[in-house]
């Protein structure tokens, strides 16, 4: 038996008797746990003062990669090969030795400001810890280098900043403290791993901007890894595709995203790039699937006083859209614009303080309280597909019973054969197998389950799907298929879909109208490319500049 | 992790939740052969035997009045398991549809109804309300099974509360709302067989409980009437002579013990067995 992490040098191995070139060196790597090889023969170079984009869909070894170089593996992952920072041997080292190097040498910063934050410490004492843990100096003087790292990384210590809790800043906030926590003892090295992918765009060319200039004024290495090439061509100096563990390709970014060699890259590169699908521009002559007007919908906030009544949260002030047959109408904004709000209203599952939402010509939901039966008869016509691929579904139940689950919504409940029947056809309209039916949703994996949610939605042969984020949490290849079949239905079953998401590239590539919410109101709306085109709003143009773009 | 690790894993949960179930189906099974048969009669006295050591005729010795021990333990784990389980049973059919009911969308008054109502049981003091109820109704095992049984009802009315509003955010809500089902079915359909693993640790933690509960009452003289044997009233006799015959309270305290452990072991086995794999 090996111990945890042990280090197996490979005999052929020369000593590290060659200068430095680099910051860090990674020479013949390889990680496997049990009988699976995560990483074969990986070699890399970083140097100071470079951003390297460690890039390639989910399971291609490249978190893993990562923390290999921290030595932050698995129990009984083994290791071989050998990692150098500044020509010193990691993978010589102890484990003491590492637990002085992590965090002084080489800062992480990983991809959930959630919960990578101590919520009952304040920002100020837990970027101080950092500092205390790795050298001795005096409670004053961590807590004046936490001071001077929060304003670098653009939270203004001086205001109080310092006695803040992580609860009272937004995401983009936090993933700055993770940040300043990384950075604080100037390490040479920072990896980022996917550090804005739960951001919104504004935020995360914020914090991309962030890094790019931590990066130059203190000439640290800085390996950023991530799915997303659009992000990557943005701050990267070099780009190393990694697919099944293995580099397949890497170089200096614009001239290696001109010319992608491999297969991995160019469908990394396809996918990244979201060409749109759609087909020919419908008539707009027919009345509306759905027709929403002025919408005022408010929350109650937290009381402040016992005797004063709370002031509501307006959290949609006043929206009216409409969608027509076959239409696919995007709905673009930040968290707390409104959005999903909005998108609670026309399920009915919340009742709105002001305007109504017309399904089919029908009242669906109104301030007056509708009758039960007229709202039941008409959601069938409107079904939803949701942000989380895991959270989705009953896992007691299998995916036959949670497809079949809208059958609820027919006046004429289906007998057990027509079930099986119509469910084993809805799996094959998203591209499952009938098979599956039997299975339950753990067996499928984050791609094949928003599959199932859509084969879920479509049961009931609705005229509308709205999609809430349905797209974000996945890995942009899976993105590009599920867009592809989203595009294909749509002109197969002649459906509309009101498609809610942040990020304007998937909007782009599949609404054919869309409108764009701050703070509860919209502020623009028309077709997509004339949108795109000319921004007629201050927002919609900072938002279209802060999107990623490749090349 | 790796393939063997799981397996270790995997293994020792199973062992745990092997033993516990054991220990629990001996004493349940002896309960129930006490019903027909025991050694000696629990009730009859020999005061010529008294407080023999364990020996062969009576495995257990005898106790001050020369009763068999192991025929009284037997007996009286008839009473004690009895009334923890229905005890339990109380506490998980009226606090297990309040907790549903309270964490039900959208949360307003009925909710504030239930959780103060349970404030204010939790705030009462347990033993108290038992003895009222025994001055009002007079002692015995029923008016146990009641005083415990309310006590159960905030607990599991809490810890389903807490699940359901945690599952409430889940999508898998949401999506059953699109599909047209009211709360209290999505209630009964989603979110109790989802808390089906929380409420059976929290029924053996009770459910030991409240054999200790039932020991505690009968040791005060509120729950099992004499000649009605019982672990706690056995205690209760044994505190008296502890220097003289320390073995009266070793063997209805070890029994205890050991059926306490086989319940939580069964608990926590049950727990990893019914937790979806993620």
């Amino acid at each position: 038996m090996t111990q945890p992490g042990e280090v197996i040098r490979p005999s052929a191995m020369t000593p590290a008797v060659r200068a430095a070139t680099g910051l860090l060196e990674i020479e013949a790597l390889s990680v496997s746990i049990g009988v699976a090889q995560i990483i074969k023969n990986l070699s890399l170079e970083v140097g100071a003062g470079e951003i390297l984009g460690l890039v390639g869909a989910s399971g291609s070894g490249k978190s893993m990669t990562a923390l290999a170089i921290m030595r932050l593996l698995p129990l009984h992952a083994k290791l071989s090969g050998a990692v150098r920072l500044r020509g010193e041997t990691l993978t010589d080292k102890t484990e003491t030795d590492l637990c002085s190097i992590r965090g002084r040498d080489i800062g992480i910063v990983f991809q959930e400001p959630m919960t990578a934050l101590n919520p009952l410490m304040s920002i100020g004492d837990q970027v101080a810890e950092t500092v205390r843990l790795h050298l001795c100096v005096s409670v004053a003087e961590a807590r004046r280098m936490a001071r001077e790292t929060l304003d670098l990384v653009g939270l203004r210590g001086a205001q109080g900043a310092m006695d803040r809790l992580p609860y009272e800043l937004s995401g983009g906030q936090r993933q700055r403290v993770a940040i300043a926590m990384a950075v604080v003892l100037a390490p040479a090295l920072l990896i980022a791993d996917e550090p804005t992918t739960a951001l919104d765009v504004r935020t995360q060319a914020q914090v991309l901007r962030l890094l790019q200039e931590l990066v130059r004024t203190r000439n640290m290495g800085l390996i950023l890894v991530t799915h997303d090439l659009a992000v990557v061509a943005q701050v990267t100096d070099r780009i190393a595709v990694m697919q099944q563990g293995e580099i397949v390709e890497q170089g200096a970014t614009q001239p290696l995203l001109r010319h992608l060699q491999h297969s991995s890259g160019r469908a990394l590169l396809a996918a990244a790039e979201l060409k749109p699908k759609r087909g020919l521009p419908h008539r707009q002559d027919t009345a509306p699937v759905l027709q929403v007007r002025d919408i005022v919908h408010e929350y109650p906030s937290r009381r402040r006083s016992l005797w004063r009544a709370a002031e509501p949260l307006r959290a949609v002030d006043g929206v009216s859209l409409y969608i027509h047959p076959g239409e696919t109408v995007g709905l673009v904004g930040e968290s707390g614009s409104g959005k999903s709000s909005l998108l609670r209203v026309i399920l009915a599952l919340e009742r709105p303080q002001a305007g109504e939402v017309h399904l089919l010509g029908d009242a669906f939901s109104s301030t007056r309280g509708l009758s039960g039966a007229s709202v039941r008869r008409l959601r069938r016509h409107i079904q939803a597909v949701f942000q989380d691929p895991y959270g989705s579904f009953d896992p007691q139940w299998s995916v036959e019973r949670l497809i079949a689950e809208p059958f609820y919504l027919l006046e004429a409940q289906p007998t057990a054969a027509e079930r099986r029947c119509k469910v084993a056809a809805a799996l094959e309209q998203v591209g499952l197998s009938p098979a599956d039916a039997r299975r339950f949703p753990h067996e499928f994996s984050g791609g094949q389950r928003q599959r199932i949610a859509i084969a879920r939605a479509l049961i009931v042969e609705p005229s509308l799907i709205a999609f809430d984020e349905a797209v974000s949490a996945l890995d942009v290849l899976v993105r590009a298929q599920i867009l592809a079949l989203l595009a294909e239905l749509a002109e197969r079953l002649r459906l509309a879909y009101l498609f809610v998401s942040h990020d304007l590239n998937v909007v782009r590539s599949i609404a054919d109208r869309i409108y764009v919410m701050q703070q509860g109101r919209v502020v623009e709306h028309g077709p997509t490319e004339a949108v795109f085109a000319s921004p007629r709003h201050a927002y919609t143009e900072a938002l279209i500049a802060a999107t990623p773009k490749l090349g | 992790m790796s393939v063997a690790d799981t397996r270790n894993g995997a293994a020792s949960r199973n062992a745990g939740l092997v033993i516990g179930a054991a220990i629990t189906a001996a004493f349940v099974g002896v309960a129930v052969i006490a019903q027909i048969w025991t050694p000696y009669d629990p009730a009859a006295l020999s005061i010529v035997h008294k407080l023999q050591s364990p020996n062969l005729h009576h495995w257990f010795g005898t106790d001050q009045l020369g009763r068999d021990v192991l025929s009284m333990l037997m007996a009286g784990a008839k009473n004690t398991v009895g009334v923890a389980l229905l005890s339990v049973i109380i506490g998980v059919f009226i606090g297990v549809p309040l907790g549903l009911l309270a964490a039900c969308p959208p949360r307003g008054a009925v909710d504030e109804l239930i959780m103060r109502g349970n404030d204010l049981v939790f705030g009462f003091p347990s033993l108290l309300l038992a003895i009222l109820i025994s001055a009002v109704f007079g002692p015995g095992a029923v008016n146990a099974i009641i005083a415990i049984g309310i006590f159960n009802i905030p607990v599991f009315a809490r810890v389903t509360r807490g699940g359901a509003l945690q599952l409430w955010t889940r999508d898998y809500c949401l999506a059953a709302q699109v599909a047209g089902k009211g709360p209290i079915r999505i209630s009964f359909e989603h979110i109790l067989p989802n808390l089906v693993s929380l409420l059976a640790v929290q029924g053996t933690i009770q459910f030991s409980l409240g054999v200790i509960a039932e020991a505690g009452l009968s040791y005060v003289g509120l729950g099992a009437q004499p000649p009605t044997p019982s672990w706690g009233r056995m205690l209760n006799e044994a505190q008296t002579l502890a220097a003289l015959a320390p073995s009266l309270a070793l063997f209805p305290g070890s029994a205890m013990l050991l059926f306490v452990l086989g319940l939580n072991l069964l608990g926590e086995g049950l727990r990893h067995r019914r937790e979806p794999p993620e």
